[in-house]
Formats: structure tokens, sequence, C-alpha cells
């Protein structure tokens, strides 16, 4: 059930982001955790954003929905299906959560509320989006439970959060989040909390959704196999900002952004069996004291005096890619 | 994957899950099975009988004085509970008495409660700026001792059932409110609330639906725990003469009245508090047992 979708600069494109930062301001620090990010998103099109805790790939996603803290201040423009998301008020913003783009979240467990049935719950969103009565509204719930593949979902719809297993809740979450149909699905590490077994299947789930549903999907994750198992495309956050992106299976294997090369060693797979894992040297940046240059050139191998004095820009290096560094690696990357 | 949702562990429930029909009635439900919240609530459910239909139920007017018939001790002479300093019959006037008692322990409460409440919801969901003013204001009533305050401002606005009904509301206010507004700013933080603004929920839906749902909870069980402390401030309103004033019948009153009798009729003069420490006990005990009965996760 595609959204039909208008005004936008070209048909089909969902997501819209230029030149986006956030940054946190209180009272004693004013940091900046999102710098110059910018991309586009297609309908039917898997963005992962990859990256480590606080390279501010959570803070990217949820500033699609306006769902930042108050103490958040964002700048450039987000354009969500028409919808220029960073100048609308909350009360419009409410209209755009849901129809238009919908979440799910890392923690299934807390993200329900543990007083109402799952089925209440997804039944009051759809009758406050749609004005269609409760009855309804629970039919579509029925629906919505089975296309997650919840098994006896007709029973499940009056099963309180707690009475379901860790995956069985991640599915119902989704279901909450397609309850609206949204244009645009965004995932926060939805696999993370769960088994290692279940989060397989959740992730199967959430691929063939969103091909049969034609959604524009974001998906974040620290997870390397995760993304080479969903995404079409993927960016690599590092310190706030885009270090490299491209298709998944170009960017996995002839990574050109010395950080990307260091994530991929640093990964377990298949060949390395038997052998140390290469870890990248030294620990993610503070936020709020981020060197001039680039931000990856005290951990980085191909260092020079340059990195150190002058920031690297996302710099196109063929049709569909792109690395934010002076010294790519460029002879390993195809055209 | 587990399939088989978590069953309550109970000895002679099938191995399926009961057909859920909707929180209230699982709630009823728990709650009847709970022993000890039952026998409380047909005991307050008795007091509040018997206070209604005191006038059909009183043996005797509990305002008839007699000089000869002072301090009988209880089952003697027709007098089921005997008779106070006044000669007047016990039974009755503890039948009429638990009519303003009851009521000045609950009306309050309520009022309380629905004020308190709701600025404490207030103030705990929007925190920052509405969060100071309102919090700060009741901080200042809080900073006195409930029962000075509820004298002081019975005190102002005079004496009376009615002014000593606003007095106590008052007093109740700032502990309520202080209770709503942390349980709320805890719920406010949890993931369900921002999981509810993802799929487009507004201020209004999120505080009516989820923050309710999840504080009503705490914040009754305190209330129901401040009826005792109510039916005894208005109690010591009523000695100092800016509540009930004699003759009418009230358990606070017939305490303090009756305490000079406590030598020679120890039984007469402990009555009045009988009931008022059953009345609280069983507000209390019923007030938990709702409690865990509503909490979906026990």
């Amino acid at each position: 059930m595609p959204r039909e979708t208008t005004g936008q600069a070209r048909a089909g494109r969902i997501v819209e982001v230029q030149d986006l930062s956030v940054r946190f301001v209180t009272r004693d620090a004013d940091i900046s955790v999102v710098q110059d990010v910018s991309f586009t998103l297609d309908a039917g099109e898997v963005l992962c954003l990859l990256g480590e805790s606080g390279s501010g790939k959570s803070v990217t996603m949820r500033s699609l929905l306006g769902l930042l803290p108050p103490t958040a201040r964002v700048g450039g423009r987000v354009m969500v299906s028409g919808h220029e998301v960073t100048r609308m008020t909350e009360r419009q913003l409410e209209s755009v959560r849901g129809p238009v783009a919908a979440m799910v979240f890392q923690e299934p467990m807390t993200a329900f509320d543990p007083v109402f049935t799952i089925g209440t719950q997804i039944a009051e969103t759809i009758v406050s989006h749609e004005g269609i009565s409760y009855r309804v509204a629970r039919a579509r719930v029925l629906e919505l439970l089975e296309l997650v593949q919840i098994p006896s979902a007709a029973r499940r719809l009056d099963a309180y959060p707690h009475e379901l297993s860790g995956g069985l809740r991640q599915r119902a979450m989704i279901a909450l989040a397609l309850s609206c149909s949204p244009a645009l699905l965004l995932a926060d590490e939805p696999t993370t909390a769960l088994d290692a077994t279940v989060q397989i299947q959740i992730l199967l789930l959430l691929r063939q959704l969103q091909r049969d549903l034609g959604m524009a999907t974001i998906f974040v994750t620290h997870d390397i196999g995760v993304a080479c198992e969903i995404a079409d495309r993927v960016a690599i956050m590092y310190a706030g900002r885009f270090v490299e992106t491209g298709p998944i299976d170009t960017l996995i294997s002839h990574p050109a952004h010395p950080y990307t090369i260091g994530l991929l060693s640093s990964t377990v797979h298949e060949s390395s069996r038997g052998r140390p894992l290469a870890p990248i040297q030294g620990g993610p940046p503070d936020l709020a004291d981020l060197p001039g240059g680039c931000g990856f050139a005290p951990r980085c191998v191909a260092r020079t005096a340059l990195c150190d004095q002058v920031r690297p820009t996302l710099i196109p290096f063929s049709t569909t890619r792109a690395a934010a560094c002076h010294h790519p690696a460029l002879e390993t990357a195809p055209a | 994957m587990t399939e088989i949702a978590v069953l309550p562990a109970t000895a002679h429930t099938p191995a399926r899950r009961p057909p859920q029909r909707g929180y209230w009635r699982n709630v009823l439900k728990r709650f009847l099975r709970d022993r000890i919240g039952l026998v409380c609530l047909m005991v307050l459910l008795a007091i509040a009988l018997a206070a209604i239909f005191a006038p059909l139920l009183a043996p005797a007017d509990p305002y008839r004085t007699s000089m000869i018939r002072r301090l009988i001790a209880p089952g003697e002479k027709g007098y089921l509970l005997g008779t106070d300093e006044l000669g007047r019959d016990m039974l009755s006037r503890l039948l009429y008495g638990g009519r303003v008692s009851l009521s000045m322990g609950i009306a309050p409460i309520v009022l309380s409660t629905m004020i308190g409440g709701g600025l404490g919801v207030i103030a705990g969901y929007f925190g920052r700026h509405i969060n100071m003013m309102i919090m700060r204001v009741i901080d200042v009533f809080y900073a006195f001792p409930s029962v000075l305050l509820a004298v002081a401002m019975a005190g102002v606005l005079g004496s009376g059932i009615l002014n000593s009904l606003i007095s106590l509301t008052l007093v109740f206010i700032p502990p309520i409110a202080r209770v709503a507004e942390s349980v709320t700013t805890q719920v406010r933080n949890q993931d369900f609330v921002e999981a509810a603004r993802a799929t487009g929920a507004g201020s209004a839906r999120i505080i009516i639906e989820h923050v309710l749902a999840n504080v009503t909870g705490p914040i009754l069980t305190y209330a129901s725990s401040l009826v005792s402390v109510s039916i005894i401030i208005s109690s010591g309103l009523s000695f100092l003469g800016l509540g009930a004033s004699p003759p009418t019948a009230d358990w606070g009153l017939m305490l303090n009245t009756l305490r000079q009798a406590v030598y020679v009729a120890p039984v007469n003069a402990v009555l009045p508090g009988v009931m008022i420490f059953l009345t609280s006990v069983s507000f209390n005990l019923v007030s938990d047992s709702l409690r865990t009965a509503m909490d979906v996760r026990a």
C-alpha cells in the first residue's frame, strides 16, 4: 500500500536532506552532533546509516521526524514526501509522524505502553489519524499483525506487551509503524536488543515488507552484517559527518575511506577465522572538542599534515560513490 | 522464538490463558481474588452503609443527653456500646459520626486528587518553566506542617464543616501534586511516550491515554492512604472548634471529648478511635490491593 505523494521535486523522491546540522545546546555546552549531512532517498530504496555509538546516526534519522529533545538546534533543510520537516511546528509534525514517516524503535519492550494491549495501542494510532471507528481499526490491526507474521494474530491482539517474546514484540512494533501506511520507514537498530536467531528473522521480515510495500527505508545500525543484509546504499558516519557513501556491494568490496577500511577489517567474517581482528587504533573523538582538520585524522593510518589542517568534504569519485578523505584508497575502488 | 505467552503461576489456572475481556474486567477479577482487599472493602462498605442508613439503624437519639446514665459500660441496660460522658448512646453517635468523619475523610481527598493530580501531571509532563511555576508554588504550601496549615486556613475562613473541607483540600493538594509530578516525570521519559510521539500522537493524547493510565495507580494508592490522615486532621480541627462543633457526632470530636473518661470507661473512650483505625486501615489495604490488581505486569 504505497502512499501517493505530491509536491515533490521528483516523482518517487521521498527524502531530501540538505546540509543538515544538529547541535545540542545546554547551559554548559554547545555540541555539534551532526554536521553537513546531505542525502536523498527514493521510494523503495534502503539506506543504511552505519557508524559507532555517538557518530550521529540516530540523531540524523530522528531529525527526519522532528523527534529531537528540546535542547536540539537544527540547521539545514529536511524534506520528507514534500513536507519541510525542519520548518514545521510540533502540531504540524503530528500529521507527518505515522502516515508519512514512521519509526521502529530499538527496544520493543519499553516502546509499548505496558498498561494497554498491543491491539489497543495500534488501533488507537489508526483511529487518531484516519478517524475511522475503533471496530474497523481493530480489523485493520488484525491484518497488520498477520502481515508481520505474528502467529495466531487474533489472540495476540489482546495481549499485553509483557506477554509477548522480544521477537513478537518487535514484530508488533513494526505493525505499529506500518499502521498508517508510511511512505518512509525509519528503523533505529531494530535488531540490536534481540537474540541472534530472532535478529535475522526480523531483518528478513523488514526487507520483505519494504519490498512489498515499496517504502523508502532508513536503517540505523552499527552492525555491518545487518547492513549487508538489508541495504541498497550505505552512508558511513563518523563524528557527526558522512565519511563515505555508496552502494553496499562495492563499498564493502572496495572501501575508499580509511575509516571504512578499518571498520571492515575489525569485523568478523568467514575468512577471519583463527586470525586476530585488526581494531582501529584509538577511540572515537569527543564531539565537544573535535580536531580542526579531519575528524578521523588522530586514528588514521594514512594521515598527513594536510589532514590536520583542512577538513575534507564529501567528494564524489564515481557516479555512485563519494568519500570525505584527502587520501582515499581509490586504486582499489572501481569506477 | 517463544510463542507461548507468559502465564501467571496460579495453581488452578488451566495451561491456556483465559480470553481477555478488557482491562477493567481483568482488574476486577484480580481484585476479587485478593482476600485481604475484599474483606477490607466489605468493612468499608459496611461502615459506609451504616453511616448512610444511620437514622434507620440507630437505636436512640444521638443527641439526647442523660446525666444519670453517663459512661455506662458496653452491653449494659440496653446500651449495646454504652454511653458517653453526657449519657448519649454510643452506638447511635458512632453511626451518625461516621457520616461526618467519612465525608471529611473522602471529600477533601477526592477534590485534592483532582486538583493536585492535575497540576502534578501537567507540571511533570511539560517540565521546564511550567514545572517551575507550578511546583515552586506547591513547595511553599508544602513547607508548612499539614496540621498547622489546616488550622491556619480554617482559622482564616472561619469554623464550619464546609470551611474545614476547603482547608483540608488545600492541605492535601501539595503532597498529591508532588507524587503526581514525580510519577509523571518518570513515565514521560519512557520510550513508549516517544514511540507514541513517533506515531503522531499530540501532547493531549499522550497525557490522556499514556500518562494518566500509568500514573493513576500510584496517585490513587497514595491518595487513599491520605484518607485516614484527613479523618484525623478533620477531627483535630473539630477539637479546636474549627470544624464540626459539639454536639455534632464526629469520631474525632468524640475521641477528644471522651479522652478525659479514659480511666473510668476505657472501652467507651477507645471506640471512636477503633472506628477511625478500622476505616483508615481498610482504606490503605483496599488501595494497596487495587494497585496490585491494576498492575498488569504483576
